[in-house]
């Protein structure tokens, strides 16, 4: 574990007003969306979304179904290109870039329905997220050279270590697809992580998880932040978690931001309220 | 004796099926797509080594080794030019675009190199081993054939699930999204399995006229479909599904020429079509369900 501490932080008390956590405010954010919007023909799936995200803040994406999230996170890993808007990642434009390339440049993501290597094993389901941090080329891996063995060592041993985070180590050799639904959750995440992202996209991490997992859940989402050093965006419908370790939320309803705050002044917000529960004047 | 001589033959001709049939079987498994001028990349290989030991009197291996690259970087532009712009097109156009290819290489071939039937000098030479007192023989090519069958299963067998790049490839062919989104180029993943496949091509092609001499510019194109018939057999996007349809379909051709040549063919495909009736994933292929 200790491989991946950069210098030790203590998780800073929710800031009331900054939109950045404190410790954060006076390094540049890891993400900056300016402006973002996409068109699905006449649809706007997504307009006018700005947000920043400090770089080790946890930060949360809610709002009702259908609101636009999961389109937010399509947009940041360039799955959709956008229509409008600006997209900085570390200073950094992403315009034009690829899904790999802003892999490569530090977003990493897990998906809303599962989607491992099912017929791998864990610990390849891993080692293809390290893909672009092992280096041997194809000839040494065809021949079999020294560079081949030493990197795999490295590639193993590193997957393990990666693993180790949720206590799944053990479950290496077994096939993705025959994990248990929470184990495969977690191991999305390990996957993700495997990339060596400076920012993790969640969507809906705690989907169909019991009170339980989620709370260990929780608690990995904040060591990931710590050990890693890295900001965590995640989307999620349990409010428990969101308003539990959420530093930052943004609020979506109809491709559009209503409201940006901490936990607290999202839960009195009268537009969130009125977005969830409608406004009662009888709609 | 002849049934064991049959089965020789049949187990080398499936050979030479099962080598082709991993070129059709992992670009499907892959890139989801039938790749129908792969035949004729077995022809090109196989003028490629009859033209560098003939005319240029290079050593067999040399000529083998040439015909890989030729074919390799023949596999890799037909993949960037023909079926890359077609990538996100539907499924029936990469299809015809595949026959075009197909067409436009033997009528290339036909133009190079002419119509007539040129003699391609096995590599292994002519010799063979005889046992039983001479009433059983193995010819050197059919020996090299098979073990040269064996050598490259073995070496797919690993380098899909040891290598990075191979596991790259399975990544891509269960979920080409997800794989981008690790950070795998996908497109250079497809190109190196258009390389593999291509240059196990041209091995299949020397070999193939190592053992049938007579070279035409349509010499790839029925063992072609025949080893396409193997990959379906043995269940398309599976190595050892590739290998074992390859090799069970040289077997029963070679027992159904022995038995009456004219039905031969016939044979080979109405035992594909009991199979795909009683199994329709293919012997080895695996089962897709669909989500609800």
């Amino acid at each position: 574990m200790s491989k991946f501490q950069k210098e030790p932080t203590k998780l800073v008390p929710v800031p009331s007003t900054n939109k950045i956590p404190e410790r954060d405010v006076d390094k540049s954010p890891i993400l900056e969306a300016r402006h973002l919007g996409i068109d699905f023909g006449g649809l706007t799936a997504v307009n006018d979304f700005n947000m920043a995200i400090g770089r080790t803040e946890i930060a949360g994406l809610i709002g009702p179904n259908g609101a636009g999230k999961t389109t937010v996170f399509n947009l940041l890993t360039k799955v959709y290109q956008p229509t409008r808007g600006t997209i900085l990642l570390d200073g950094h434009d992403t315009a034009g870039k690829t899904t790999v390339q802003v892999n490569r440049m530090g977003i990493a993501r897990t998906f809303q329905n599962i989607r491992l290597f099912s017929n791998l094993s864990v610990e390849d389901n891993v080692k293809i997220g390290l893909h672009n941090h092992i280096g041997y080329g194809l000839f040494s891996g065809l021949l079999r050279l020294p560079g081949y063995w030493k990197e795999e060592k490295v590639a193993h041993q590193r997957a393990l270590e990666l693993l180790s985070i949720f206590d799944m180590q053990d479950l290496a050799n077994a096939k993705a697809g025959s994990l248990p639904y929470g184990a495969q959750r977690r191991l999305e995440i390990v996957r993700a992580l495997a990339t060596n992202p400076s920012l993790l996209l969640l969507d809906e991490p705690a989907a169909g998880m019991n009170p339980s997992e989620t709370a260990e859940l929780m608690e990995n989402i904040v060591k990931i932040r710590d050990t890693f050093q890295i900001a965590v965006l995640l989307i999620e419908h349990d409010m428990s978690l969101v308003m539990g370790i959420c530093e930052g939320i943004a609020v979506l309803n109809f491709g559009q931001i209503i409201a940006k705050g901490t936990p607290d002044e999202i839960q009195n917000d009268p537009e969130v309220i009125k977005a969830y529960l409608g406004s009662g004047k009888g709609e | 004796m002849s049934i064991l001589n049959n089965l020789i033959n049949g187990i080398s001709l499936g050979s030479v099926y099962a080598i082709i049939a991993l070129g059709y079987t992992m670009v499907y498994g892959i890139a989801k797509m039938l790749n129908f001028a792969h035949g004729d990349v077995i022809m090109v290989g196989a003028y490629v080594c009859f033209f560098a030991t003939g005319q240029f009197g290079l050593p067999p291996l040399a000529g083998v080794l040439l015909a890989m690259v030729v074919c390799t970087v023949l596999g890799m532009v037909i993949e960037r030019l023909a079926y890359k712009p077609l990538r996100q097109s539907a499924s029936l156009a990469v299809l015809i675009t595949a026959i075009g290819v197909s067409y436009f290489l033997q009528n290339s071939a036909l133009l190079l190199w002419k119509s007539d039937p040129k003699v391609f000098t096995s590599v292994v030479g002519t010799g063979s081993v005889k046992l039983f007192g001479g009433e059983l023989t193995i010819t050197h090519v059919a020996i090299v054939t098979v073990l040269a069958c064996v050598v490259i299963m073995l070496a797919l067998t690993w380098f899909t699930g040891r290598t990075k790049m191979g596991k790259a490839m399975r990544a891509c062919s269960e979920d080409k999204a997800a794989a981008q989104l690790m950070g795998i180029d996908v497109d250079r993943t497809i190109s190196m399995t258009f390389a593999i496949g291509s240059a196990l091509a041209a091995i299949a092609g020397v070999l193939l006229c190592s053992t049938y001499p007579s070279l035409m510019p349509t010499t790839g194109s029925l063992p072609g479909i025949k080893a396409f018939t193997a990959a379906v057999f043995g269940g398309i996007g599976s190595i050892p599904g590739a290998m074992l349809g390859g090799i069970l379909l040289g077997i029963i051709e070679i027992f159904a020429k022995a038995f009456n040549t004219n039905i031969s063919d016939a044979v080979v495909f109405a035992v594909l079509i009991v199979v795909l009736l009683v199994k329709p994933t293919g012997l080895l292929g695996k089962a897709v369900r669909e989500k609800v």
